[in-house]
């Protein structure tokens, strides 16, 4: 079975974000950069099927500039078999349709069974990628997908709904499955993998040459998240504390 | 004709929470820019749900009901939604941003070739149209949306992004509406659902929450807390993290992947304020948040906040609510 993972290269979550002076980006400068955590569970997804299956092909498809070729050869080393590198400068795009475009142009050539997103990326967090290119190659989708069985021409996946309630379905292949984080245990490159993962392929192509569609929508300007309310804060020994809270669960909350 | 139509989700035979406080958002919306409102129902007793929400001042309430509708797949209603959204062509479709929507609305996006601008938090409007916000970067940041070309505009709003306590009542008309829908189109066979752990609390009708998050520290302590809710009555909730540690089953869980709550308080002991929690929490009345860490992100939209150790404070509190 050939299988796509798309996979991004994002800010680290615990990065302080200063916004440029055009309003469109982030000042990446000193930020570290890091593989989007859900894809991350998507890749490992792919090579357990390829496991499995005992048999096939994982290759990765990245949108994004130079620096994400650590990325990409981070995913090579845990032992995906080549990548495609979709290259792209600032400012870069932030129409979600656009980008399912491009990649949609990557993948169809490659005519996978398989396409595994991370459920949202971390940065922009539109979640919408991976079932863009699904219905654009008219594949079935899924999202919050949290477990996967092949069969024949087929593949069943539980869904995780919303309040602990789950449910199984099975979709005709080919199909594009979004992963939730937490569905197995990503495994650490070898040192083996490090080695053979520096001759493994990287072809690159360039976004602007494939880009055949006009944004939609787009990130106009970006601005720090203020506070949404005034809060009070209570203060004081603990004894103060509790008497102060007992004060406003009563008197102002009024919970009797 | 309706210029905002609000897609309507059937939770187990009434109306999402989440689709509720869209429609809460439209008729805020419309009413400052001058647009009418209008409400689609589908699947199995759509006209049920349509007749529910009829009570809302609304244009116009449309259902429709096909048998290839009757279960849930992204397959049937994307492909449903996408005609009625190209009949019927509103300026705007509104939906909540539920884990349904994320699943299928996508695909009438590339369907239609229209931007989706989802969950989105807030709105301005200018010259009589409204600009929508989202959060991005691990919501630090909000970025203002602009979209362009003709048609129309489909938009998802966070939960709690409005209030269903703001819907205005009336009376609107329900028409059925029907599509072209062929069984082949469904290539999904979704089977029952199921809850991992049965029984538990429905913690959205709680009126009072008392909420653990990583740091009650240890599986020990939760009877603190356990003692506190007692004295108080209310529900014990708790975020991921605690019932990830395997310390509360997954029904005591608020957030995007466990309930979504909405009770007149919510005290919030030792919760840092991942969004995944927050989407399932900040419609509270009155969020009291005691935490270690005095930039944990839930004080941000916490009304009253203490930065103090909560395994001193707990049984202070509840000893004091005692007497």
């Amino acid at each position: 079975m050939k299988i796509c993972v798309l996979v991004k290269q994002i800010p680290g979550s615990e990065a302080t974000f200063n916004v440029t002076p055009d309003g469109r980006w982030i000042q990446e400068s000193g930020l570290p950069f890091e593989m989007n955590e859900s894809d991350i569970y998507a890749l490992e997804e792919a090579l357990q099927i390829r496991e499995k299956m005992g048999e096939g092909e994982v290759f990765v498809v990245t949108l994004g500039p130079d620096r994400c070729q650590k990325t990409i050869r981070e995913a090579l080393a845990k032992g995906a078999d080549r990548a495609i590198h979709i290259k792209e400068e600032a400012p870069f795009c932030t129409d979600p349709l656009t980008i399912a475009s491009v990649f949609t142009q990557v993948i169809r050539e490659e005519n996978p069974e398989l396409v595994l997103s991370g459920l949202q990326s971390d940065d922009l967090g539109f979640g919408q990628t991976g079932v863009l290119i699904g219905e654009m190659l008219g594949m079935t989708t899924a999202t919050l997908v949290v477990a996967t069985e092949i069969q024949d021409e087929d593949i069943r996946v539980k869904r995780e709904l919303e309040a602990g309630w789950f449910q199984w379905q099975t979709m005709k292949l080919p199909a594009s499955l979004a992963i939730q984080s937490g569905l197995n245990t990503p495994r650490y490159p070898s040192l083996r993998g490090i080695m053979t993962a520096r001759k493994k392929e990287i072809k690159d192509v360039s976004f602007n040459d494939l880009r055949n569609v006009d944004f939609l929508q787009s990130f106009k300007k970006l601005s720090i998240q203020h506070a949404e309310k005034h809060t009070e804060m209570i203060e004081g020994s603990v004894d103060e504390i509790v008497s102060k809270l007992v004060n406003v669960f009563k008197n102002e909350i009024r919970i009797n | 004709m309706m210029d905002i139509l609000v897609v309507l989700e059937n939770k187990s035979g009434s109306i999402h929470r989440m689709s509720l406080e869209a429609i809460s958002g439209a008729q805020q919306i419309g009413e400052e820019c001058g647009l009418s409102v209008g409400i689609l129902a589908l699947g199995e007793n759509a006209s049920a749900l349509a007749a529910d929400a009829s009570q809302y001042s609304v244009e116009e309430v449309l259902y429709l009901e096909n048998e290839n509708l009757n279960s849930y797949t992204a397959d049937g209603y994307s492909a449903a939604v996408a005609q009625v959204i190209s009949a019927e062509n509103p300026h705007y479709v509104f939906f909540g941003h539920t884990y349904q929507i994320r699943d299928y609305v996508p695909r009438i996006s590339a369907k239609l070739k229209r931007p989706f601008l989802n969950d989105v938090v807030s709105y301005t409007v200018d010259g009589g149209k409204p600009t929508f916000y989202k959060q991005s970067f691990n919501s630090k940041l909000v970025s203002e949306l602009q979209t362009s070309g003709d048609g129309p505009v489909l938009v998802s709003f966070q939960s709690a992004a409005y209030s269903s306590e703001n819907i205005q009542n009336g009376s609107a008309s329900t028409r059925s509406v029907n599509v072209d829908l062929d069984a082949s189109v469904i290539k999904t066979t979704p089977e029952e659902p199921f809850q991992k752990e049965a029984g538990g609390v429905d913690l959205s009708k709680a009126d009072l929450i008392v909420s653990i998050g990583r740091g009650i520290g240890k599986e020990e302590n939760i009877p603190l807390v356990q003692e506190l809710a007692k004295v108080i009555g209310a529900e014990l909730a708790s975020s991921r993290p605690v019932v990830d540690s395997g310390w509360l089953p997954s029904h005591h869980q608020v957030g995007s992947s466990g309930q979504t709550v909405a009770p007149k308080l919510y005290l919030a002991l030792g919760i840092s304020g991942a969004i995944q929690h927050v989407v399932g929490m900040k419609g509270s009345k009155n969020i009291v948040v005691i935490n270690k860490d005095p930039d944990a992100p839930l004080f941000e939209i916490a009304d009253y906040g203490v930065v103090g150790d909560i395994l001193e404070i707990i049984p202070k509190l509840t000893e004091a609510l005692n007497g």
